[in-house]
């Protein structure tokens, strides 16, 4: 931000000092369990830090998200998860958050819990930290499911060298070196998977598992199963054999941030 | 020209000339269409090079049969009509493969817009916000 222009914009600068931690919701059509996650989230955390991030819902997702006072971001056509979270990423970036908490929308994540995933990172312990489903051994979802999971987590933790249980678990608590690293490159933008563990860890990023116990879906469907499982399964094959040799992105700028001349203060040059 | 298509035709003559003729006449057609369409700026340039080569090649094949029976021998094939088709399927890959290469960066381009313009409304609506809170305090001022 331009400093040094008159006192009503710097006074209304300070009011408006970004906090440390911004609770990131990834919602595409969640109006009927939105309300029992905001109800909880806005107990914890003033509603300026929370951001949902609306994957072009057609119900009314932003305007319950408004209604609780929160920040909405909308993409204009429902683009998937993965750039739902970098939509977020770079709002946390630009807002200058040091760390991001992802929530899902569909109420499957507990937001009581956030304290217990946010600490080790603020800590400076690691700086992702996963709330796992399976990592105390209970299971909430079905057998099948687990299995399919199986050989992902089992190649993600060879890997990484630490135990990884549920690598697609959407619960995270991230800091900003993890959060830079993942909007400068290697962050897919249409689903993100252990490929995106293995990038981290590969950038020096320690990532850690948090034992969390997860609620059934009550709402709305699931994003895995069917023919688009078989997808991710091919995709993860490409992905992890080029792995080692594949170039960063031609599309994606590599300049840092508050690099662009032209952009100082407004988007500080943050493209892709 | 006819006597051009005459000329090639006594060197090792295996197509009939009006085979010949017809496929001087499709590749010189194909040429002028992009190069037509480039001038209506409804091609880009990027675009016309594969179209252009092959048309070019194409005609270089019509008027010297010889190249067409060195490249079969090249490549092993049997007769030189399979040479031509192997040629056509070659160019239709490579033009179904720049289209995908094209596509995905059309895709990763239009989600970048796609995440900015929603970060970018964001902030507009913000300071929108803003805007009719300052006007209030001036009026509240210039009151009393």
């Amino acid at each position: 931000m331009p400093s040094g222009t008159s006192p009503a914009k710097l006074d209304s600068e300070l009011s408006t000092k970004p906090s440390r931690v911004l609770i990131l919701i990834p919602a595409m059509n969640e109006e009927q369990s939105l309300p029992e996650v905001f109800e909880a989230l806005v107990k914890q955390f003033p509603p300026k830090d929370i951001l949902l991030v609306d994957d072009g819902s057609s119900d009314r997702t932003p305007e319950i998200a408004a209604s609780y006072g929160c920040k909405v971001v909308s993409h204009i056509h429902n683009l998937g998860y993965g750039s739902t979270l970098l939509t977020g990423y770079h709002y946390a970036l630009l807002h200058d958050y040091d760390y991001v908490v992802q929530v899902d929308g569909d109420g499957q994540h507990p937001p009581a819990l956030i304290p217990r995933l946010l600490q080790p990172v603020i800590q400076g312990d690691c700086d992702v930290a996963i709330g796992s489903r399976y990592l105390e051994g209970k299971s909430p979802t079905g057998w099948l499911r687990r299995l399919g999971a199986l050989p992902l987590s089992l190649v993600a933790s060879l890997w990484i060298g630490s135990k990884i249980t549920d690598p697609t678990s959407g619960f995270q608590a991230l800091s900003k070196k993890a959060i830079l690293e993942l909007c400068t490159d290697g962050f897919p933008d249409d689903y993100p998977d252990i490929d995106v563990l293995i990038h981290l860890h590969r950038k020096d990023i320690r990532i850690r598992e948090i034992p969390v116990v997860m609620k059934p879906r009550v709402h709305g469907q699931t994003m895995h199963g069917g023919w688009k499982a078989l997808y991710y399964y091919y995709r993860m094959a490409v992905c992890l054999l080029l792995m080692p040799i594949r170039r960063n992105s031609p599309y994606r700028r590599q300049r840092p941030m508050d690099d662009h001349p032209l952009d100082k203060g407004s988007l500080r040059g943050l493209y892709s | 020209m006819f006597a051009l298509i005459q000329a090639a035709g006594e060197v090792g003559d295996v197509i009939p000339p009006r085979q010949r003729l017809v496929a001087i006449l499709v590749s010189i057609l194909i040429l002028l269409g992009v190069l037509e369409l480039v001038r209506q700026r409804k091609l880009r340039e990027e675009y016309s090079a594969l179209w252009v080569l092959t048309a070019l090649g194409l005609l270089v094949l019509a008027l010297n049969y010889r190249i067409l029976v060195w490249l079969t021998h090249l490549i092993g094939a049997a007769l030189p009509t399979s040479t031509l088709f192997f040629g056509g399927l070659i160019f239709l890959m490579l033009l179904a493969l720049q289209f995908s290469v094209r596509l995905s960066r059309l895709t990763y381009r239009s989600r970048s817009l796609t995440r900015r313009v929603a970060l970018l409304e964001e902030e507009l609506r913000e300071l929108k916000r803003r805007i009719p809170d300052e006007e209030d305090m001036l009026e509240d001022d210039g009151r009393p």
